[in-house]
């Protein structure tokens, strides 16, 4: 009879899950991933014509000097960016999460969150251009301390708006950031700290041995979110630089873009499953070391 | 002693708080910018923008209170450029549906993925969460060989679709779910009321949060939204506000001041409202699942 009930149970749950997920799970099939498979198979045929072709586009893509260093740059974006980002928000979270009246702080931090890329690139144009804010206030220090004259860089064509990148995604995803560790810090049990503080531990060793042991949980979703919100900064850069942006900010999303504008399908198959299959990897990879934490 | 130790404690407090506020401050500097700007003859603004022009000498300067403060942006936008309007209701209009469409879809996805544990959800959740982090790029090509098919390119509706079936939304749906206690939803079960009653009465109400953060962020994503209609839209009356923008040229850079400041508007609005559930959502997310 027992036996008979559970069964019956794990029908209706199964019934009822199916039901409530039926229309998410038609539209991902038909919208996501059936037509990902369909571009998996175009990977292996010609662009024109639709012959089969083997792995040839992905040796074409390979070989391809664009493809290279857009991966480099969204490599190198991204490794910069979030250990960046990640002890950015900590440093802010920690002093934070003492202050009784947080709440205008956070605001303040999450606003940028609420700025429009296409209104905020405006702003961005004035203060980076080369004859923009930056480098005026940069030549004034210059000639105030007597240590350099004026500067002239360009932060927008050359080497050095990959770093204008990379504080464009810091301002914007800072906010965000801080909350998560926020949480994290808020969920860590007092009697704990109150009992180091007892045994004679002082704030540093508070710090290491009791605070960031406990924040482990934080950091895999900080990882991943910022992961999430790093492939973002494309809008920023194509707005500032256009398609054809320098070469140190040539993204993967740019390339991507530029071969669908020039309907080079064949490359464009074969490079969405290469970074489809690179993301699928690594976000399982960290999916797996998160369980395994808890 | 103790009243040393008190102004101390008080003194590193105050210390503090100008410290966090001091980069808040600076994050609100583009938007002094942004209205002084937008109250700027173009006379005065040629003045102060001419060496970001092309061969422009010297630096750029700035006034926090403008020479000859004028309203003449306004009545330009206002009243002498309809097509502006055009495209700000394309962006409602798309905003709206998609945020629609994902509250249809999502949440009862989400209420499935939050209290069944049957075989295989735990799986079927976590390619949702790899499809949600998967960027526009690498689907464009899967979607724009769908809305073909469908003949749907160069309709707001190849915005839409595949919008309303990001797993985003989902997930932060589910966190709020999953705070309901199962207890609850036991009871609820003993007195024999349906699945679609439990949802309906207690998921929904309990779980209100959690659909809430996931408007919040979806509005301010959607409405910065810039990959999908650049790809799927060539008419140009079908754009959305946020690629308008970028089109309006320096010499009209008053005008542009102020279109991005009515394009700031309803985002802010949005943030003001409903920053609780924002920073509720942003917790949800950092749920494990």
């Amino acid at each position: 009879m027992k036996e008979y009930r559970t069964y019956k149970r794990a029908v209706r749950e199964r019934r009822a899950f199916l039901r409530f997920l039926v229309f998410s799970l038609s539209g991902v099939l038909l919208f996501v991933i059936l037509p990902f498979f369909d571009v998996f198979g175009r990977s292996f045929t010609t662009a024109v014509t639709g012959q089969f072709n083997g792995i040839e586009n992905y040796k074409t893509i390979f070989g391809n000097r664009a493809f290279l260093l857009a991966v480099k740059n969204t490599l190198r974006f991204t490794g910069v960016c979030i250990p960046l980002l990640t002890i950015i928000g900590l440093l802010i979270a920690v002093p934070l999460s003492r202050l009784k009246e947080a709440g205008v702080v956070k605001s303040l931090y999450l606003f940028p969150l609420a700025m429009p890329t296409a209104a905020v690139v405006i702003v961005w144009k004035l203060f980076f251009y080369k004859q923009g804010f930056l480098n005026l206030y940069l030549s004034r220090l210059g000639e105030w301390t007597g240590l350099w004259g004026e500067v002239h860089t360009d932060y927008i064509g050359g080497g050095a708006a990959f770093w204008v990148l990379v504080f464009s995604y810091i301002w914007k995803n800072t906010g965000y950031t801080v909350i998560l560790w926020l949480a994290g810090l808020l969920g860590i049990p007092n009697a704990l700290l109150e009992a180091a503080e007892v045994d004679g531990a002082n704030g540093l060793q508070c710090f290491i041995h009791i605070v960031l042991p406990n924040l482990k949980g934080s950091l895999y979703t900080i990882v991943i979110l910022s992961f999430l919100n790093s492939f973002k900064i494309y809008r920023e850069a194509y707005l500032v630089a256009g398609a054809y942006p320098a070469q140190d900010i040539y993204l993967l999303q740019h390339l991507l873009g530029n071969w669908f504008v020039n309907m080079e399908f064949d490359k464009m198959a074969a490079a969405a499953v290469c970074v489809g299959g690179f993301l699928f990897l690594v976000i399982m990879l960290l999916q797996y070391f998160w369980d395994k934490k808890e | 002693m103790r009243e040393a130790r008190r102004i101390k404690g008080m003194a590193i407090r105050a210390v503090t708080t100008v410290i966090l506020l001091l980069p808040g401050i600076f994050v609100c500097i583009p938007i002094l910018l942004l209205v002084t700007g937008s109250v700027m003859g173009s006379n005065e603004l040629k003045d102060y923008l001419s060496p970001v022009l092309p061969n422009g000498t010297g630096f750029i300067s700035w006034k926090i209170i403008p020479d000859y403060p004028t309203f003449s942006n306004y009545a330009k936008l206002l009243f002498f450029t309809p097509q502006f309007f055009v495209l700000f209701w394309n962006s409602m209009k798309l905003v709206t549906l998609i945020l629609a469409g994902q509250l249809l879809v999502g949440v009862p996805a989400a209420w499935a993925f939050a209290v069944y544990r049957i075989k295989g959800s735990k799986m079927l959740f976590a390619l949702y969460i790899v499809l949600m982090l998967l960027p526009f790029q690498v689907t464009m090509l899967s979607s724009y060989l769908v809305m073909n098919s469908f003949s749907l390119l160069d309709t707001h509706m190849a915005v839409i679709l595949p919008a309303v079936f990001n797993t985003f939304p989902i997930f932060l749906t589910y966190g709020g779910f999953r705070t309901i206690p199962i207890e609850l939803l036991e009871a609820a079960r003993m007195d024999g009321a349906r699945e679609e009653y439990i949802f309906w009465k207690i998921g929904l109400p309990l779980g209100k949060g959690g659909m809430l953060s996931a408007m919040v962020l979806g509005f301010l994503e959607y409405w910065n939204m810039m990959e999908q209609p650049m790809a799927f839209l060539e008419d140009k009356s079908l754009w959305p506000l946020s690629l308008y923008l970028p089109e309006i040229t320096w010499d009209q850079a008053g005008y542009a001041f102020f279109a991005s400041l009515l394009m700031l508007l309803p985002s802010v609005f949005v943030f003001m409202t409903g920053q609780d559930y924002l920073e509720q959502g942003i917790i949800y997310s950092g749920l494990k699942a």
